[in-house]
C-alpha cells in the first residue's frame, strides 16, 4: 500500500511539471499584460520599465525556474490585476467552488444511480424510455445555456431564486460556507442544478450498462437459481459489482466538475476559482492563470490517488498482485 | 427576492416621510476596481469609483464642468504659478483634519515608483506652503489645464499613510509587500469602503462627516459586485437584485425597455473611436501591396474614409445610439469644433475614383486588426466596414482578438504591429490637448509624444500646434490653433472618425442617477426611492 502510495506520488510530481511548464509556455502567447495593468496615460518609457521590473522580458526557461523557486514555497506571486496575493486569492476562492462541486456531485450521484438501477432492471419501461431520453438534455445542452436558461425561469420570470452571487457566507476558520444561511442555500439552487444536470446523463447511462453487464454475468445466474431473492439479488450483489469502475468515472469526473466549473461559475458570478481563472484570461493575468492550471493539476493528481486507494479496498484481488 | 424587494419598497415609503432613512443601493459593473490605491493605477473605472472615497482639489459636475474640490480656488499668479486655496474644515474619514501637508505628500506620493499617476504628479516642479490652506504650485511648463488634470489626482492623509507605512504607492511586483494603502481607504470624499472581497464584492457607507452637505445622494449603504458575463449582468437588474448596471449590451435594450420598473440610460460618451492606417513604414505589414505603402497616399485614405457609411453603422451596428464624428475629438471636450465635425461623405464612386487616380483601380486587401472584447460592438464595426469595403475593391481581412492580445501587439512595445486598426481614445483632461499630444502629433519617443499615434501620422504644422496649446492660455487664441490642426489632419485623412461610443446604463426606475460622459457614476448623484 505504501509503495503504491508513493510510486503514485513520484508520478505525479512529473505531472505537476509538465503542468506548469506547458501553462508557462502557453501564457507567453496571451498577450501583453502591461497595457491591462497601466493607465492609458502611462508612458512607453514607464511600461517598459514595468515589463523589466516583472522580470517579463527574461527567456521563458528563467521565468519558469523563478517560478518554480517561488511556488513550491508557496507564493505564487501577486495577481496583476487585483493586486492581492495569488495564494490568497485561492484560499478565498477555493471553498465556493469545493461546496459547489462536492455538493453537485452528491446530488448527481444521490439522483443518478438510483435511476441508472432502475433503467437496468426495467429495461424496456415507458419511464426507463422517459429517463433516458430526457437525461440526452444534460448532455446535448451547453451548460452555458442550461444556467442562462435557469437563470431566466427561476430568477428573472418566476423571481423565486437569485441570479448570481453566494448570498451571505458564514466564516469558520478559513472557510466560508453558504450553507448556514438561507440566502446561502437558495444561491446554490440554480448552480448546483445545473452542475448536477451536467453530470447526470454520464452517471445514469454508465451505471445503467455497468449494471445490465453485471446481470448477464454467470454468478448473477447462478445466484438466481439457487432462489436468492431479487432484490438481495439486484441491490447487494449486483449493485456491489457494477459500483467498481462507477468510482473511477465518478472520482475523475469530480476533478472534471472543479475544473470545468468555470463556465457555471461565470454564468452565476459565482465567486470561485474558476470565475477567477476566467477574470485572469482577461486581464492576461500570467500570475492567477498558472496557479489555477496548477491546482487544478494536482486536484486532478490527487483524486486519481484517492481513486487508486478506493480500488485498492474494494477489490480484494489488488491485494494479491498489491503484495507481490 | 420579492421579500426584499417588499422591504425596498417599504423603505422607499419610509423615505419619503423621512429623507433621511437609509437607503440601499447595489450596482454592477464588468469589471472590479483594481486597486484602492489611489496613485496605483491610473485607469478610468477604477479613479472614477475611488473618487467617491478619495478626493482631489477639483472635481467634475454630472455636465464634466470643472468644481471645486479640496481647494475652493485657484488663480494663476504666472503662466507656471498657481496659487491654491484650499478647504477648510475637511476631515478624512479616520479623523485626520486635511491641510497643506496633506497636498504636498500625496504630490510626493505620486512620484515614488510603484505610482502610475508618475504623470500627473509629474507636471508639478515645487509645491510651496504659504499657510496651512495655502499653497502655491509651480510647474515645469506652463500648464493651463493643470486643475482638469487634478480630479484624477487624489489626496491622502499623511499623518495616516505615515502611520501605516503607506508612503510609497504601492508597486505590483512586490508580492511580499501588497501595501496598506491598497487594502484600505481614508479619503475624504462622502463614501468609505468598509468591505471589501477582491473580485466578488466591495462596499461603500456613507461618511456622515462628509465636508458638502448639498450633494444630492440619500444613499446610505451601496454595495458593488463586479460581473463579467453580460447576460448575467441584466439578469440581475431585471430580476431586481440590482438597481444600476453597466454596460448593458445594446442588443438588450429592446429587453430592458419592455421590462418593468427599468430602462437603459444612454447618451454620447467622450471616447471618439476611429479607424488608423499606417503611414509610417514604406512597405504594409500585412497587405498586397508589395514595395510601397498605399497608405502614405492621402487620396488612398481618403478612399477609405468614403467607402465607410458611418451613418449606416451608427443606424445598424450601434442601433442609432451612435453620434457620427467628423474629428478625433468629442463635444465635450476643450477645442471641439462643430463646423468640422461632419463625417467623411460616403461615397462609393469618389473612393474608387481616387483609388485609381492613385494607381489602384482594382483595390488591394488589407487586414484590419480588431478588438473583440473592448468596444461597444467593436468586432461587428469592423466587420460592417470590411464589407464596405470591399464594394469598393479593397478585400479587408479581419483580425479581431482579446484585448490584451490586440493591445500588446498595437501598442509601442508590441511595435506598431499593424497595417489598418480600430481603436477609441478618451482625453482624460477632457481636453484636446491630450487626444493632440496622445494619438495626432508626431512621434517622438524621448518626449513620449505620439505615443498612441499608431499609424505615424506626422504633420509638421499639428505637431506644432500641439506644443503651442500646452501653454497657450488664450482661450481665443487656443481654439483657433486647435481648429487649424484638426482641420489639417481632417485634410490630411490622418483618421477615419466615426461616433462617439454610445453610454450604455441599465437602471431601476427607483433610482435617479447622473450619466456622465465619461462612463464614470458618481455616487454623489443618486437618489434612491423617488
Amino acid at each position: 500500500m505504501l509503495k503504491l502510495i508513493l510510486n503514485r506520488l513520484a508520478h505525479s510530481v512529473v505531472v505537476m511539471l509538465a503542468v506548469a511548464l506547458i501553462a508557462f509556455s502557453m501564457v507567453a502567447f496571451l498577450g501583453d499584460p502591461i497595457s491591462n495593468m497601466v493607465g492609458q496615460d502611462t508612458t512607453v518609457a514607464e511600461r517598459a520599465a514595468l515589463r523589466e521590473n516583472l522580470g517579463l522580458n527574461d527567456p521563458l526557461p528563467v521565468q519558469f525556474v523563478r517560478f518554480l523557486s517561488h511556488a513550491v514555497q508557496g507564493d505564487f506571486g501577486l495577481s496583476y490585476s487585483l493586486r492581492v496575493p495569488v495564494s490568497e486569492l485561492f484560499a478565498e476562492r477555493m471553498p465556493a467552488t469545493l461546496e459547489l462541486s462536492i455538493i453537485s456531485a452528491i446530488f448527481a450521484l444521490l439522483i443518478g444511480i438510483p435511476l441508472g438501477i432502475h433503467t437496468a432492471i426495467n429495461r424496456d419501461s415507458f419511464t426507463t424510455q422517459a429517463i433516458l431520453s430526457s437525461s440526452l438534455v444534460g448532455v446535448s445542452l451547453p451548460t452555458f445555456l442550461i444556467g442562462i436558461l435557469l437563470i431566466l425561469i427561476f430568477g428573472v420570470m418566476l423571481r423565486w431564486l437569485p441570479t448570481f452571487g453566494r448570498g451571505d457566507v458564514v466564516m469558520i476558520g478559513g472557510w466560508s460556507t453558504g450553507l448556514l444561511t438561507s440566502s446561502g442555500l437558495r444561491s446554490l439552487v440554480l448552480p448546483v442544478a445545473t452542475l448536477t444536470i451536467f453530470q447526470l446523463t454520464l452517471i445514469i447511462r454508465l451505471v445503467r450498462a455497468e449494471m445490465m453487464e453485471v446481470l448477464r454475468t454467470d454468478f448473477i445466474k447462478f445466484a438466481r437459481a439457487r432462489g436468492i431473492r431479487r432484490k438481495a439479488l439486484n441491490y447487494r450483489h449486483a449493485l456491489k459489482n457494477t459500483m467498481m469502475p462507477v468510482i473511477t468515472v465518478v472520482g475523475l469526473q469530480l476533478g472534471n466538475i472543479i475544473a470545468f466549473s468555470l463556465i457555471t461559475e461565470s454564468v452565476f458570478q459565482w465567486p470561485g476559482m474558476g470565475l477567477l481563472f476566467v477574470q485572469a484570461i482577461g486581464n492576461a493575468d500570467i500570475p492567477v492563470m498558472v496557479a489555477y492550471l496548477m491546482i487544478i493539476a494536482l486536484i486532478f493528481v490527487l483524486i486519481n490517488l484517492i481513486v487508486d486507494l478506493l480500488h485498492f479496498v474494494l477489490d480484494p484481488r489488488l491485494h494479491s498482485s498489491g503484495a507481490n | 427576492m420579492y421579500l426584499s424587494t417588499a422591504t425596498k419598497a417599504l423603505l422607499a415609503c419610509v423615505a419619503m416621510a423621512a429623507p433621511a432613512a437609509a437607503e440601499n443601493f447595489k450596482f454592477s459593473y464588468q469589471g472590479d476596481i483594481s486597486t484602492l490605491d489611489p496613485h496605483s493605477l491610473n485607469e478610468v473605472f477604477t479613479l472614477g469609483m475611488m473618487n467617491n472615497v478619495y478626493e482631489g482639489l477639483a472635481l467634475y459636475d454630472g455636465e464634466m464642468k470643472l468644481q471645486p474640490g479640496l481647494a475652493v480656488g485657484w488663480e494663476t499668479t504666472s503662466p507656471t504659478t498657481w496659487r491654491v486655496k484650499l478647504r477648510e474644515g475637511v476631515t478624512f474619514h479616520e479623523g485626520g483634519t486635511f491641510d497643506a501637508d496633506d497636498v504636498i505628500f500625496s504630490w510626493q506620493r505620486g512620484l515614488t515608483e510603484g505610482s502610475d499617476q508618475k504623470g500627473r504628479a509629474g507636471l508639478i516642479k515645487a509645491i510651496e506652503k504659504l499657510g496651512p490652506y495655502e499653497i502655491k504650485i509651480e510647474t515645469h511648463d506652463p500648464y493651463p489645464i493643470l486643475m482638469q488634470e487634478m480630479t484624477s489626482f487624489f489626496i491622502m492623509d499623511k499623518e495616516w499613510s505615515e502611520e501605516n507605512g503607506a508612503t510609497e504607492a504601492s508597486s505590483i511586483k512586490d508580492s511580499s509587500n501588497v501595501g496598506y494603502a491598497g487594502q484600505h481607504t481614508n479619503g475624504t470624499g462622502p463614501f468609505r469602503i468598509t468591505a471589501r472581497q477582491p473580485g466578488v464584492s466591495t462596499t461603500f457607507d456613507r461618511f456622515d462627516g462628509y465636508w458638502n452637505d448639498d450633494i444630492a445622494t440619500n444613499v446610505t449603504h451601496a454595495e458593488f459586485v463586479p460581473i463579467q458575463e453580460p447576460a448575467t449582468r441584466v439578469s440581475a437588474l431585471i430580476s431586481g437584485e440590482m438597481d444600476l448596471i453597466f454596460p448593458v449590451p445594446v442588443q438588450d435594450w429592446s429587453r430592458l425597455e419592455s421590462a418593468e420598473g427599468i430602462a437603459p440610460l444612454s447618451g454620447p460618451e467622450i471616447r471618439t473611436m476611429y479607424f488608423g492606417m499606417d503611414q509610417s513604414r514604406d512597405e504594409l505589414l500585412f497587405s498586397s501591396v508589395k514595395g510601397k505603402n498605399p497608405m502614405k497616399d492621402v487620396r488612398v485614405r481618403a478612399a477609405f474614409a468614403h467607402a465607410i457609411n458611418v451613418q449606416a453603422i451608427a443606424d445598424k451596428v450601434m442601433r442609432g445610439a451612435a453620434t457620427p464624428a467628423g474629428i478625433i475629438i468629442a463635444p465635450q471636450v476643450t477645442g471641439f469644433d462643430e463646423t468640422l465635425n461632419t463625417p467623411f461623405v460616403y461615397d462609393p464612386e469618389l473612393s474608387k475614383k481616387l483609388l485609381a487616380e492613385a494607381g489602384y483601380p482594382d483595390g488591394f486587401s488589407i487586414t484590419l486588426d480588431c478588438p473583440n472584447d473592448r468596444y461597444v460592438n467593436d468586432e461587428k464595426i469592423c466587420v460592417a466596414a470590411a464589407s464596405m469595403l470591399s464594394k469598393v475593391g479593397i478585400d479587408v481581412d479581419v483580425v479581431a482578438e482579446t484585448k490584451s492580445r490586440y493591445f500588446g501587439r498595437l501598442f509601442a512595445q508590441g511595435g506598431y504591429e499593424t497595417s489598418f486598426y480600430f481603436l477609441g481614445w478618451t482625453p482624460a483632461s477632457v481636453d484636446a490637448h491630450n487626444s493632440f499630444f496622445n494619438i495626432l502629433t508626431c512621434r517622438n519617443t524621448e518626449t513620449g509624444a505620439g505615443a498612441y499615434n499608431i499609424g505615424g501620422y506626422c504633420n509638421a504644422r499639428v505637431a506644432e500646434i500641439t506644443d503651442i496649446i500646452a501653454s497657450e492660455v488664450d482661450p481665443d487664441k487656443r481654439q483657433a490653433l486647435i481648429s487649424e490642426a484638426l482641420k489639417l489632419s481632417r485634410d490630411d485623412v490622418a483618421y477615419i472618425p466615426l461616433f462617439q461610443q454610445p453610454l450604455s446604463w441599465g437602471v431601476s426606475d427607483r433610482v435617479t442617477v447622473t450619466q456622465r460622459s465619461d462612463d464614470v457614476l458618481d455616487l454623489r448623484s443618486v437618489v434612491v426611492g423617488n
